[in-house]
C-alpha cells in the first residue's frame, strides 16, 4: 500500500539530516558574516532567503543553524529513550515497591512544566548545549518510561515471558530480549514524537534567548530576532520559522507512517 | 405444518478485501418452526456467526449478501430499510451474545437497560418499564429482582449477566433469538443451569431460537435440528438424536468422534480429522472437506456434492453418502488403543508432592493496604495437599475461582505460596522460582492456556526451541546437536522440519500449543504442568494437542498437573482427580472412582452437568443453585454449603468437614459419612 504522506515525511526529514551534515559546506556564506551594504535585502537569487538587518545572509544561517536544532534534539532524545527504557521495561516487570516508587517519583517530575524546569535549571546551571539536553532528557524519561511501562504490563503475562521465568532466564535477558522486541512498535513510535518536541523544545529555548549561544546560529533565536524587525525584514522570521514547522511535521508524518506500518505487523 | 418464524434460502455472503470479494457463507438454507431450537455447529472460521448475524437481518459494514434471502415471518429481511430493521431489532429480532459484560452497559442499572427496551419498543411509561423489567429478572429465575434491578453489571457474577441479557432479549417478546455462544465463558454447572432456563423459556414465550455454538455437547442437550457448517457450507442438517446417533458425513462423524467424553477413559486415543480447515480464500474446488476426508474419492476433489435430502429433515453434502449409509464405507478406523500407560497408581513415592500449600492475595501488609487499598484478602489456595504419582496425571478440575491455576502457579513457581512444603522427586523444592536448582526448573515444566501468546512473536520456532534446549539441557549442547534436537522435538509433536523457520504468526492455535508442548518437552522433565491447555482450541484441534500428550506421557515417562474446567477433557488423560472449590480440595480419587462414584455432593453436581454430546443424555439430573461465593468472603464451616444440595443442618454451617475415606485413596471432604455418600451413588438411576 502506498503512503504518499509517510513517504513525504520522509523525504522531509532525509533533506533536514542532509542539511545538518552538508548545510555547512553548501552555505554560499559563513554564518557569522555580514555582507557590507546588503542589509535588508528581500529573497533574491543572490540572497535566497533575503538578509537580515545586520546583513547577514538567511540562507546560510538557516543551513548553519540546522545541525544545532537536529543533534541536540537528536541526542537528548536517544538518551531519554535509552533511560526511559530501562526504566519502563524494570518498574513495568518488576512491579512491586520499586516500581510504586520510581512511577510516583516519575510523576512527580511530569508535573513540573517544561519551561519552568528549563528556565530554572539553565538559569543554575547557565545556558549550554549539554544543559538543554540534560533539561530534555529529564523532561522526557518520565514520558517514555510511563509508555514503556504500560506496553510492558501488558506483555508481562504473557505465555512467553513465564516460559522464559520457567527457564530460569536472567532478569536481563527476559528485560531485553523477551519484552524489547515485544515494545520496539510502541518505542520507535515514542521516539520520533518525542523527537519533533524536543525540536520545539530547543527551539522556543533559543527564542527566549537560552539556546545556543551567539553568535552560532539558532532557528529558535532567529526566529525571535526577526519578530523584533519584522516590519522591515519580515523574511527574517518566515525561513527559520519555516524550516522549524517543516522539520515537526516531517517527523511527526514519518512517526505517524511507523506507527500504521509497526501495528500492520504487530498484528500479522 | 406451522409456518417458520425464519427461514433463510440460498444465502452467501461475502466480506470485502482489498482486492475483491470474499465468499464467508455459500448458499446456506434453513427455517426454524416456533418453539424450535436450531442448532448451528461449526469450528472457529467456519461462518457461522455470519450467518446468524445475516438471519437477524445485520450485515458488517464490510460485508454484502451476495445470495438468497432471509424471511421473517414472510417478510424480506434484506428489503427493509435500515430504519426498519432498527425497528425489528430488540423486538421481534433478539440477540444474547458471548460476553455479556460487554453487551451491557456500565453505566446504568440493570433495570434501566431492560426498561429502555420495552420504553422503546412498546412505548410504555418508565414506571410500567421499570415493573416489567424486574418482572423479566423474575422470569429469569434472578433470586431477588428488585435489588438486582438496582445494581450495575460489574457488580453481578458471569451467570448472573448472561441471565440479565437473556431477559433483555426476551423483554420485547421476540420471534427470533439468535443465542450466539452464550454460554461458552461460563462455568459448567453455570452453564447446565442457564441451559434448563433457555428450554423453559423458549417454551414460555413460544419464540423460535437459533443455537449457535463450537461445543457439540451443548447443542445435543438444547437443541432439536442441527446444520454443520464447515468452511462456510452447510455439510449436514439433521434432526438433533439423527445428527448424533446416526451421522452419515465425514465430517460429522470425525467431530463427533473426536471429542472426549467422561466414559473415554484413558486406553484409548482420540480418532482426530487430519489437517486443518481450509482458508476462506482457498477452499478447494470439488467438495471442501475433500482434502481431509478420510472416504475422499478422486472426483470429490472436482466435483462439488450437492446437498441432498436422505431422510426427512435430514440433508447431507457428500457423493458417498449412500455408501456410508450403508455401512460399506467406514469412516472411523477402529479406536486406536494409546500406548500402554502404566500409571503407578499406588505407588508410594511421588513425582510432586505439595503439602498444606496457602496463597492468600490481598491485606497483607501495612504497606500494600497503603498502595493498593484493599485490604481484602482472598484466599486462593487454602492448605492444599496434593501429589502427583510417577508417570501419572492427577487431573485437577473446579470452576473458575476455585484456585486451581493459583494452585498450579504456586507449584511451578510463577506465584510464590506463603506457606506449605513442596518436593519434587523427594527432593524439597523451595516456594520461590529464583531459589530453585537447574535441575529442579528442568524437571518443572508447564504449558499455557493461551497459544496466541504462549510462544514469543518475535522469535522463529526453532528459535524458541534452541533456546529452551540451551537453557535446560543439562549439559551444554553444541550448536549443530541444538539443530539436530530442535528437529528431533518437532518429530515428536508431529511438525515438518520446515516449521522450525516459521513464525508463530505462520501458525494456527493448535501448531502453536503443539510447540509449546514441545518446548516444555525440551529436556525430558518429570512433571508438566497444563493449565487448560486446550481449552481456546477448536474440538477437532483440541483431540490432537490430547492425543499428543497422551503419547508423549508414554514416550517420556513423564507426569502432569492436567487442569481443565472440561471435565471430559480431565478424564482422557487423568489417572488420578482432584476436585477443588473455594481454594481446597473437595475430593481426591483415581478418575474412575470420581467418575463411577463422584462422592461429594459438589462433584456429583460438576459431573452431571457436563455437557455430554448425546441428546439421549440431555438434563443432567443435579443442578447447583446461586453462584459460587466470592473467594473473597468464604462461607463458614463447609464452604459448600451454601449451594449444596445435600446439606445436613447447622453442622454445615459451623464445622469445617472432615476428610471421609472411602476406600483405594478415594477421599471426600464431607460431613456425611463416605459410606451413606456412596450408597446414594449406587442407588441414584446411573444415566450411562
Amino acid at each position: 500500500m502506498a503512503r504518499p504522506l509517510t513517504l513525504l515525511g520522509l523525504v522531509i526529514v532525509s533533506v533536514f539530516l542532509l542539511m545538518a551534515v552538508f548545510g555547512p559546506l553548501i552555505a554560499p556564506y559563513p554564518f557569522d558574516a555580514i555582507i557590507r551594504g546588503a542589509a535588508r535585502l528581500p529573497p533574491s537569487p543572490e540572497h535566497l532567503f533575503g538578509t537580515d538587518r545586520l546583513g547577514r545572509d538567511v540562507f546560510s544561517r538557516v543551513l548553519w543553524g540546522a545541525r544545532e536544532i537536529i543533534a541536540i534534539p537528536g541526542i537528548a532524545t536517544a538518551l531519554a529513550v535509552g533511560f526511559g527504557t530501562i526504566i519502563g521495561l524494570a518498574t513495568g516487570y518488576l512491579g512491586g515497591w520499586l516500581d510504586e516508587i520510581v512511577s510516583r517519583l516519575m510523576d512527580s517530575l511530569l508535573a513540573i512544566p517544561a519551561l519552568l524546569l528549563a528556565l530554572a535549571l539553565l538559569g543554575a546551571i547557565g545556558s549550554s548545549p549539554v544543559g538543554i539536553i540534560i533539561v530534555i532528557v529529564l523532561l522526557y524519561v518520565p514520558i517514555v518510561a510511563r509508555v514503556i511501562r504500560s506496553a510492558t504490563l501488558n506483555l508481562r503475562s504473557s505465555g512467553y515471558i513465564e516460559a522464559a521465568r520457567l527457564r530460569g532466564e536472567p532478569l536481563m535477558y527476559i528485560l531485553f530480549r523477551e519484552i524489547l522486541p515485544g515494545v520496539l512498535p510502541a518505542l520507535a513510535v515514542e521516539s520520533a514524537l518525542r523527537f519533533s518536541y524536543a525540536i520545539f523544545l530547543t527551539s522556543s529555548l533559543g527564542f527566549l534567548g537560552l539556546g545556543v549561544q551567539p553568535p552560532t546560529p539558532d532557528w529558535g533565536r532567529m526566529v525571535s530576532e526577526g519578530r523584533e524587525s519584522y516590519a522591515t525584514t519580515p523574511w527574517a522570521l518566515w525561513f527559520p520559522a519555516g524550516a522549524i514547522a517543516l522539520l515537526v511535521i516531517g517527523v511527526n508524518l514519518l512517526a505517524d507512517g511507523l506507527r500504521r506500518i509497526l501495528r500492520y505487523e504487530g498484528a500479522a | 405444518m406451522p409456518n417458520p418464524v425464519i427461514e433463510a434460502r440460498g444465502v452467501s455472503m461475502d466480506y470485502r478485501l482489498e482486492k475483491g470479494w470474499l465468499n464467508a457463507v455459500r448458499d446456506v438454507s434453513l427455517s426454524i418452526n416456533p418453539l424450535g431450537i436450531h442448532g448451528l455447529v461449526g469450528e472457529s472460521g467456519s461462518g457461522k456467526s455470519t450467518l446468524a448475524l445475516a438471519l437477524m437481518g445485520y450485515l458488517a459494514p464490510n460485508a454484502r449478501l451476495s445470495g438468497g434471502a432471509v424471511w421473517l415471518e414472510g417478510e424480506d429481511l434484506f428489503r427493509k430499510s435500515q430504519a426498519e430493521l432498527r425497528a425489528l431489532w430488540g423486538s421481534q429480532l433478539s440477540l444474547v451474545p458471548q460476553d455479556s459484560l460487554a453487551a451491557l452497559n456500565p453505566a446504568y442499572t440493570i433495570g434501566d437497560q431492560i426498561a429502555e427496551v420495552t420504553r422503546q419498543h412498546f412505548g410504555l411509561s418508565r414506571r410500567a418499564a421499570w415493573q416489567q423489567a424486574v418482572e423479566m429478572l423474575a422470569r429469569v429465575r434472578i433470586a431477588d429482582p428488585t435489588s438486582v434491578a438496582r445494581q450495575y453489571p460489574h457488580q453481578l457474577s458471569g451467570g448472573m449477566q448472561q441471565r440479565v441479557t437473556i431477559a433483555m432479549a426476551l423483554s420485547a417478546r421476540p420471534r427470533l433469538l439468535v443465542l450466539d455462544e452464550p454460554t461458552t465463558a461460563l462455568d459448567v454447572t453455570t452453564e447446565a443451569v442457564i441451559l434448563d432456563l433457555f428450554r423453559e423459556l423458549i417454551q414460555e414465550t413460544q419464540a423460535a431460537a437459533l443455537y449457535v455454538s463450537h461445543n457439540l455437547g451443548v447443542i445435543a442437550q438444547i437443541c432439536d435440528q442441527v446444520t454443520v457448517l464447515y468452511a462456510g457450507e452447510v455439510m449436514a442438517s439433521a434432526p438433533v438424536r439423527e445428527l448424533y446417533a446416526r451421522p452419515v458425513h465425514p465430517y460429522t462423524i470425525g467431530l463427533l468422534a473426536s471429542i472426549p467424553r467422561p466414559t473415554t477413559g484413558v486406553e484409548t486415543r482420540l480418532p482426530t480429522i487430519p489437517g486443518v480447515a481450509p482458508a476462506l480464500g482457498d477452499r478447494p474446488p470439488g467438495c471442501v472437506f475433500a482434502p481431509r476426508c478420510p472416504a475422499a474419492l478422486p472426483h470429490c476433489f472436482t466435483d462439488k456434492p450437492p446437498l441432498e435430502m436422505i431422510a426427512p429433515g435430514h440433508q447431507v453434502r457428500c457423493h458417498r453418502w449412500h455408501e456410508i449409509v450403508n455401512g460399506d464405507v467406514a469412516i472411523l478406523t477402529q479406536p486406536e488403543a494409546a500406548a500402554p500407560h502404566v500409571a503407578h497408581q499406588l505407588a508410594a513415592e511421588s513425582v510432586l508432592s505439595a503439602r498444606g500449600l496457602r496463597k492468600t492475595y490481598g491485606g497483607a501488609g501495612w504497606w500494600r493496604r497503603l498502595t493498593r487499598g484493599s485490604a481484602r484478602r482472598v484466599r486462593a489456595v487454602d492448605d492444599v495437599t496434593v501429589r502427583v504419582r510417577p508417570q501419572s496425571t492427577l487431573g485437577l478440575v473446579g470452576e473458575s475461582g476455585s484456585g486451581k491455576t493459583t494452585l498450579a502457579r504456586c507449584i511451578v513457581g510463577l506465584e510464590t505460596a506463603d506457606d506449605g512444603q513442596l518436593e519434587l522427586l523427594a527432593i524439597p523444592l523451595d516456594r520461590r522460582l529464583a531459589r530453585r536448582s537447574r535441575a529442579q526448573l528442568r524437571e518443572l515444566q508447564m504449558v499455557f492456556q493461551n497459544p496466541n501468546d504462549t510462544l514469543n512473536p518475535y522469535r522463529t520456532v526453532g528459535q524458541t526451541l534452541e533456546r529452551a534446549l540451551e537453557r535446560l539441557s543439562p549439559q551444554p549442547l553444541p550448536p549443530d546437536q541444538r539443530r539436530q534436537r530442535v528437529l528431533e522435538l518437532l518429530e515428536v509433536v508431529r511438525l515438518t522440519p520446515d516449521y522450525a523457520d516459521r513464525y508463530p504468526a505462520e501458525l494456527s492455535g493448535g501448531e502453536k500449543q503443539r510447540v509449546a508442548v514441545a518446548r516444555a518437552f525440551a529436556a525430558d522433565p518429570a512433571l508438566v504442568v497444563a493449565d487448560e491447555p486446550t481449552s481456546a482450541l477448536d474440538v477437532s484441534v483440541q483431540a490432537v494437542v490430547l492425543n499428543l500428550l497422551k503419547d508423549l506421557r508414554a514416550q517420556k515417562g513423564a507426569s502432569y498437573l492436567f487442569i481443565s474446567h472440561d471435565l471430559s477433557a480431565v478424564a482422557y488423560l487423568a489417572d488420578w482427580i482432584a476436585v477443588m472449590y473455594l481454594g481446597q480440595i473437595v475430593e481426591e480419587g483415581t478418575a474412575e472412582q470420581v467418575y463411577q462414584r463422584p462422592s461429594h455432593p459438589y462433584t456429583e453436581a460438576l459431573i452431571s452437568s457436563i455437557p455430554v454430546p448425546d441428546p439421549a443424555q440431555a438434563g443432567g439430573r443435579i443442578r447447583l443453585t446461586g453462584d459460587a461465593p466470592r473467594a473473597a468472603d468464604i462461607p463458614t464451616g463447609c464452604r459448600f454449603h451454601t449451594r449444596c444440595p445435600r446439606k445436613l443442618g447447622p453442622v454445615c454451617e459451623t464445622d469445617a468437614p472432615p476428610w471421609q475415606e472411602a476406600g483405594g485413596g478415594h477421599r471426600i471432604r464431607c460431613h456425611i459419612p463416605a459410606a451413606e455418600l456412596l450408597a446414594l451413588q449406587v442407588s441414584a438411576p446411573k444415566s450411562d
